[in-house]
């Protein structure tokens, strides 16, 4: 058994009008490799699931989106995705704008295979106008309390970025918060993760183990790419990661308010392949050197 | 009591007190007064309540504003977004948030201005106001009270709950939503009034009722034990400068105006 990929072969899999989750959360850990290709593809009509950070705002500013269903869409110290906002202030997605608890509760509908799960959150307020397909159900209780029936996030794929991977498709995560990662896994019919380190075989200690957050068994596909969330980050506790390049995040947020300004982000930086960005970035040292955010 | 004191420091001091009485909950402060202000309650009044690290963590020492590394950082406890929601579902929190508009009902919006389907201006979407407003207890931060905040009708997007019944569907259970402060530049606000109307139950130096009412869209109610926010104490300000080393605070209020209002 052997998953490895390339993030061509990954993206060659795909197609127009699939529902696609990412993990991370906001300018963290986002397989940011796997969506550059996605921009290079000639995919389009997607639907685009997450904790959305640049990409989010990079897959509509390249008009591959037609929906987005999201916690929010932030690059954290800049708290608004200047691209998402253009596309939302326009018109030209349709949006379903979720509680950031919601959203995992919607994957985990999905993974556990069922129609919806029950919750409070979202009652009360204009969610259920602004989202007209979801409904409320009543517990059949004693209580006979009405909640809001949570529909699963069924996904195509998810795409993650991970630490480790082995060949078989175990992974590992070293992240200070994993995020919802787990959960896109479950959600999707197949999964491909990217790492910045491909083994044959992971065969760990116990501790190590711990840090595997879903079984081989959801993973289709890996793919190896030191840096590949470049310009997202990638922190490990146990050392060895890199932080969000700001300088990057901010140039591109000035694309935003120029005239063709994502073109010339294109032309500059997502010309060639992975390794023409990695150049055109600074190179895969500047990346991998780049230090941890303080909180 | 001291009398030199900044209007940040006095605002730190306000909002730490959503804080008090609250028990071993999660203190979540968004923003750079409100994170202070969740130190400080937690290194005077409120040494229950559990603070995170801005990241992952728990801990029992605030984090310093501004810290350049992680270094001496101790944690008790693990705090990963995924807890924090089996946390806040169970409603052991009280947050400190900063929406974009209020209206009389303490409904609050984040989302958009305009219409949600083609937004006049997109902001930050609902993000955690939807679960966080209907499981457990929230205060607001406003550092700029006037009417485009506190606004005549209902907020253009209902992003968290408030006491307005005609947003509730029947048979919601309502009772884990409660709406306990609004600290803002002028004055602190509850909702004590009748039907849980919002009253003014402080004014900050040398605000006038007259004045908060002015820069509120919807009729105010004055409490009748209304007096002065109290000023800062010694103790309070050294802790203040203890966690703000930098002095951030004085850039989060424009001018950086003094505690006390001075004469025109």
């Amino acid at each position: 058994m052997n998953k490895e990929m390339t993030t061509a072969e990954v993206v060659a899999t795909l197609e127009d009008g699939m529902t696609i989750g990412i993990g991370g959360w906001g300018p963290r850990r986002k397989p940011m490799a796997l969506v550059r290709e996605i921009l290079r593809s000639g995919l389009k009509d997607l639907t685009i699931v997450g904790y959305g950070g640049a990409d989010m705002g990079m897959l509509c500013a390249a008009g591959k989106v037609r929906k987005l269903i999201y916690g929010f869409v932030s690059l954290d110290f800049i708290p608004l995705e200047p691209f998402f906002r253009q596309a939302r202030e326009a018109g030209s997605i349709e949006a379903m704008e979720l509680d950031e608890g919601m959203l995992h509760w919607g994957l985990r509908a999905a993974a556990y295979r069922l129609p919806f799960l029950p919750t409070r959150s979202g009652l009360g307020t204009d969610f259920l106008k602004v989202s007209p397909e979801v409904k409320t159900v009543t517990s059949p209780y004693a209580d006979g309390e009405t909640l809001l029936a949570m529909p699963a996030i069924k996904l195509d794929v998810a795409l993650l970025h991970t630490h480790k991977a082995d060949r078989l498709g175990n992974s590992r995560l070293y992240s200070p918060d994993p995020f919802f990662d787990e959960w896109f896994a479950r959600a999707a019919d197949r999964c491909y993760l990217s790492c910045e380190e491909l083994v044959d075989r992971i065969d760990s200690s116990e501790e190590d183990a711990k840090h595997n957050l879903f079984e081989r068994s959801l993973v289709t596909g890996v793919v190896q790419i030191r840096g590949g969330a470049h310009p997202t980050s990638h922190v490990a506790v146990n050392g060895g990661g890199y932080g969000w390049d700001a300088g990057h995040i901010k140039r591109y947020c000035e694309a935003a308010n120029e005239e063709g300004g994502w073109q010339k982000y294109v032309d500059e930086f997502l010309g060639g392949d992975e390794a023409a960005y990695q150049q055109a970035v600074g190179g895969l040292e500047a990346i991998t050197s780049l230090p941890r955010q303080v909180f | 009591m001291s009398s030199n004191f900044t209007l940040a420091e006095l605002l730190i001091c306000a909002c730490a007190d959503v804080w008090k009485d609250e028990g071993e909950v999660l203190a979540t402060g968004i923003g750079i007064i409100p994170r202070i202000a969740q130190g400080l309650a937690k290194l005077s009044h409120s040494p229950g309540i559990m603070i995170t690290d801005g990241e992952a963590y728990l801990t029992e020492e605030p984090v310093v504003i501004g810290a350049k590394n992680h270094e001496g950082r101790t944690y008790g406890g693990y705090m990963p977004y995924s807890r924090v929601f089996d946390l806040l579902w169970n409603g052991k929190r009280h947050a400190l948030v900063g929406p974009v508009q209020i209206d009389r009902w303490g409904q609050a919006n984040i989302a958009c201005i305009g219409d949600f389907a083609k937004p006049k201006r997109q902001m930050l979407g609902m993000r955690g106001f939807p679960g966080n407003s209907i499981n457990h207890g929230n205060s607001f931060f406003v550092p700029n009270h006037g009417t485009r905040v506190f606004v005549e009708d209902q907020v253009d997007v209902v992003c968290s709950v408030g006491y307005r019944d005609e947003s509730w569907e029947a048979g919601v259970k309502r009772d884990y939503a409660s709406i306990k402060h609004i600290v803002t530049n002028l004055c602190v606000m509850d909702f004590g009034g009748p039907d849980h109307a919002i009253r003014v139950i402080s004014l900050h130096p040398g605000v006038s009722f007259e004045e908060v009412q002015q820069n509120t869209g919807f009729p105010l109610i004055q409490a009748e034990d209304c007096g002065e926010t109290a000023h800062p104490t010694a103790e309070q300000l050294e802790i203040i400068r203890k966690l703000d080393p930098r002095d951030v605070r004085s850039k989060q209020i424009k001018d950086n105006p003094p505690g006390i209002r001075q004469a025109a």
